[in-house]
């Protein structure tokens, strides 16, 4: 398996040219990257939506008012390092190595279920103050994208605890091998999404 | 469609089967995740502290910031390259890209095109839309 490597030396030219029909033994994985590129545009008509309606406060409470930006650079933290976490899992999969996977994956989805958990708390306040996501329309798709994400890395949670019980009981297989690549694409997506979130409707939402 | 003739799904496909292998390395997790964490902390220091005063020019920044780190991001945790998948990957990505600058793009521009427009009409008193209508349509 290792010994064939992609040249990084330089010596053989890069060219980007699909040469070939996209590898059908190897399909899920474009598959679901092109899934992804599907999500990429629900989460782009919910930023558009924030772009648009994030100034209409209704009389209601700003972004400046009701975004905590300490919590929001914890959130931010534990997002990277579960998905830095996750590639060490995928490099001990690729080493066969089974129980460092596992506990790289189960350190994963804790940092994720802390990121799920620490939103979750930060909603409920944002509600009992009384900004709810029917108060206006900045809320509304305030609450809207980051609600989705945060239920898309829920969904991941859940995902990945599936996966981990049959890498358990079956091992490294190709088929476990497959979903988790499928799983750690799905993964290092949401922090890049969350790089949206975290720029456009907290930093810069504190901002106007 | 499809090369009958194509090669199968021989394990012994070398070139081939090496882009499917790519898992990244340990060096390549740890540079991606030093470069993202440096890309997260500017825009928070600049927000915090306020460093930017003009808000235009604030945006612009934390924009291109956010943009940097998606690309360290694509780079170095999803491995996209221009080998990956046969260059397949790269091209879903592109389209996806042509796509959302363009639909969401010309949503964004015309809604805050219309959004200034509207904005005059907005103020006028209220009195204006009650005035006696046309007398050629009086069921409107």
């Amino acid at each position: 398996m290792n010994t064939t490597t992609i040249d990084t030396t330089g010596s053989a030219p890069i060219e980007f040219y699909c040469r070939q029909e996209p590898p059908a033994h190897n399909g899920t994985l474009l598959g679901f990257w092109f899934y992804l590129m599907s999500d990429c545009f629900i989460f782009a008509s919910l930023f558009v939506a924030n772009a648009m309606l994030g100034t209409n406060y209704a009389g209601g409470p700003t972004g400046a008012e009701v975004l905590d930006i300490p919590g929001l650079a914890l959130n931010t933290a534990l997002l990277l390092v579960s998905s830095v976490v996750f590639g060490f899992a995928m490099l001990e999969m690729a080493r066969q190595r089974k129980g460092a996977m596992l506990g790289w994956l189960a350190l994963a989805g804790l940092f994720a279920a802390a990121f799920v958990g620490l939103e979750i708390h930060e909603f409920i306040g944002m509600i009992a103050a009384g900004a709810t996501p029917e108060r206006s329309a900045f809320l509304t798709s305030f609450f809207v994208l980051v609600g989705t994400h945060g239920f898309h890395v829920t969904m991941g949670i859940i995902w990945l605890i599936v996966l981990m019980v049959q890498a358990g009981r079956s091992g490294i297989t190709e088929v476990n091998i497959r979903r988790l690549r499928c799983l750690s694409m799905f993964w290092h997506f949401l922090d890049l999404v969350w790089i949206g979130v975290f720029s456009y409707v907290y930093l810069i939402g504190v901002l106007r | 469609m499809s090369n009958p003739s194509a090669p199968g799904h021989s394990p012994a496909q070398g070139h081939e089967g090496a882009m499917h292998e790519n898992h990244g390395s340990l060096r390549g997790y740890l540079t991606g995740f030093v470069l993202a964490a440096i890309l997260t902390v500017i825009p928070f220091w600049l927000v915090l502290d306020h460093i930017i005063g003009d808000f235009k020019v604030a945006v612009f920044v934390i924009l291109a910031l956010a943009t940097l780190q998606i690309i360290v991001h694509m780079i170095f945790f999803l491995h996209v390259n221009v080998q990956s998948e046969g260059g397949w990957n790269l091209m879903g990505l592109l389209f996806t890209i042509t796509l959302v600058v363009i639909v969401l793009g010309a949503s964004i521009w015309s809604m805050f095109n219309e959004n200034n427009l509207m904005m005059p009409t907005m103020s006028v008193p209220i009195q204006q839309y009650h005035a006696p209508a046309p007398p050629h349509s009086p069921g409107s």
